[in-house]
């Protein structure tokens, strides 16, 4: 028995996962698989969901956030075609019009070098979250200690550098780590390492860059050298 | 006048998140409020024995939500203020016997007959935690000042924001002057900068906190406490009073402490 897979589409808000027709209990079933095959993907999403004409009945609606919440999914907009199904939506407090997803923009803001590509991350990365990305990836707002940044590129941190970091993941000698404030937990330049010492609380490193030298990491000051 | 809704949770265990629960509860009774608490850790249930109502106990969370019994039969009256009830967590089950769903029907029921509806957090991220959040109008989120509380508290934020329940407000509790004065502790300014959101509180170590949760007789009680001035202030700040933090002197010099004295007028 062949099973369907959802289309799942990303938008700002998060990702929509559109069912189509057949046995309510059966479709949910299939998205419970087809999210537990890639659960890491999924887990910490907002997740909309839409649902075409079913009528979906607050028990089942809510037994569908349950069932999210419990893989770490946050079931934020239902949209659909009944009316009774809109109505039950907004009473559990979900957003039920297409109008709240909005395409994703290009990520790719600058380019750092000619050729390269670059994401741009405007906010602070909490304890818990991580970006892997295939060219640099620039982060306006601090890395904080249990956050994590992997880039195949350099990393650029507008902000205080206390997380895990780690450059030129697949093999490129040449990128780089660069803090407003520069004290990362892990911090490693394609397969080296560099084994920070624990700074006692109040020291301070400003506008650093960690590079690779003669085989191993060492730190410059930033901005200071061509 | 429907309820404010209030998780306080932490991520680390053992920060004081049932401490403050239970404090904030008994402050704001005094102050005339009326406040349901819910201990929404099942399976380790801890804020009967600090309000004291342990042996009271007849139907508990688990119990109204496999309808065995109506919502007011599992709410236990306070033994010091008419209008503080506490609706006891399941001893004998686990968190899986509650959705977050439950909980939202659950705190429904009650909002428009009292004042404040105050949940007590389980420690960690999973289920347990996600029951607790979402009824929350406002989630306060307790810490320590040590790192590894702050890693956690941390971490709970950012879910407490995806989750679209923040900003989060933050106490620190356990603050120890004498060793932030020596260095050996963060201050509040350090965990501040770290974790970006408003401060509510800022609760000193205070040895009258275990005694006080041995015999059921929460600290704010105690007018010898000031963890219980603190707790407090925190209910007064939670009512819409802007309360100044108080004193710890931990800017130890004389100079410092008698300029604080003229300032402050005495607090």
């Amino acid at each position: 028995m062949t099973e369907k897979k959802f289309p799942v589409k990303g938008f700002r808000e998060g990702l929509l996962i559109s069912l189509g027709e057949g046995d309510w209990p059966d479709l949910i079933g299939n998205l419970m698989a087809q999210i537990d095959e890639r659960a890491e993907f999924f887990r910490g999403a907002k997740l909309a969901i839409d649902v075409n004409e079913h009528q979906i009945r607050a028990a089942e609606m809510g037994d569908l956030r349950n069932q999210l919440s419990d893989r770490g999914i946050t079931l934020f907009a239902i949209l659909g075609k009944s009316s009774t199904t809109q109505a039950v939506a907004e009473s559990l407090g979900l957003a039920t019009t297409k109008s709240v997803l909005r395409e994703n923009r290009d990520g790719f803001s600058h380019a750092l070098f000619e050729g390269e590509k670059a994401i741009l991350i405007q906010k602070t990365l909490r304890s818990g979250t991580s970006v892997k990305y295939t060219g640099s990836v620039v982060v306006d707002g601090d890395v904080n200690p249990g956050a994590k940044v992997e880039a195949n590129g350099s990393i650029y941190v507008w902000g205080k550098l206390r997380g895990s970091v780690h450059a030129g993941v697949e093999g490129s000698m040449d990128a780089v780590v660069c803090a407003l404030d520069f004290n990362p937990i892990t911090l490693r330049i394609a397969n080296l390492e560099k084994e920070e010492p624990k700074l006692k609380i109040k020291m301070r490193r400003s506008l650093c860059k960690a590079k690779v030298v003669d085989g191993s990491i060492r730190l410059v000051e930033w901005l200071s050298e061509k | 006048m429907t309820a404010k809704i209030v998780t306080v949770t932490s991520g680390k265990g053992g920060v004081g998140k049932t401490t403050t629960t239970a404090n904030i509860a008994v402050a704001l009774a005094n102050m005339g409020q009326r406040v349901v608490c819910i201990d929404s850790d099942i399976g380790l249930r801890n804020l009967d024995v600090v309000l004291g109502l342990e042996n009271r106990i007849v139907y508990d969370l688990v119990d109204v939500v496999e309808k065995r019994c109506r919502i007011r039969q599992a709410m236990i009256r306070d033994k010091r203020f008419e209008e503080l009830f506490l609706i006891p967590a399941a001893q004998t089950r686990d968190k899986s016997a509650v959705s977050p769903t439950d909980m939202i029907t659950l705190v429904g029921e009650i909002k428009d007959e009292t004042d404040w509806v105050l949940i007590d957090s389980p420690a960690g991220i999973e289920r347990g935690f996600r029951n607790a959040i979402a009824p929350a109008g406002d989630v306060i989120v307790v810490t320590n000042p040590d790192i590894s509380a702050v890693r956690d508290a941390d971490r709970i934020i950012g879910i407490i924001e995806a989750e679209q329940k923040g900003p989060a407000k933050l106490i620190l509790n356990r603050v120890n002057a004498q060793l932030i004065q020596r260095g050996d502790m963060i201050n509040a300014d350090d965990v501040l900068e770290l974790l970006a959101v408003k401060l509510i509180g800022i609760v000193p170590e205070d040895e009258h906190v275990i005694i006080s949760t041995n015999v059921g007789k929460p600290v704010v009680l105690d007018h010898k406490s000031k963890a219980g001035m603190a707790f407090t202030n925190i209910a007064r700040r939670m009512m819409g009073d802007e309360v100044p933090f108080m004193d710890l002197e931990y800017k130890g010099d004389l100079i410092h402490r008698l300029s604080r004295v003229f300032k402050s007028g005495g607090n």
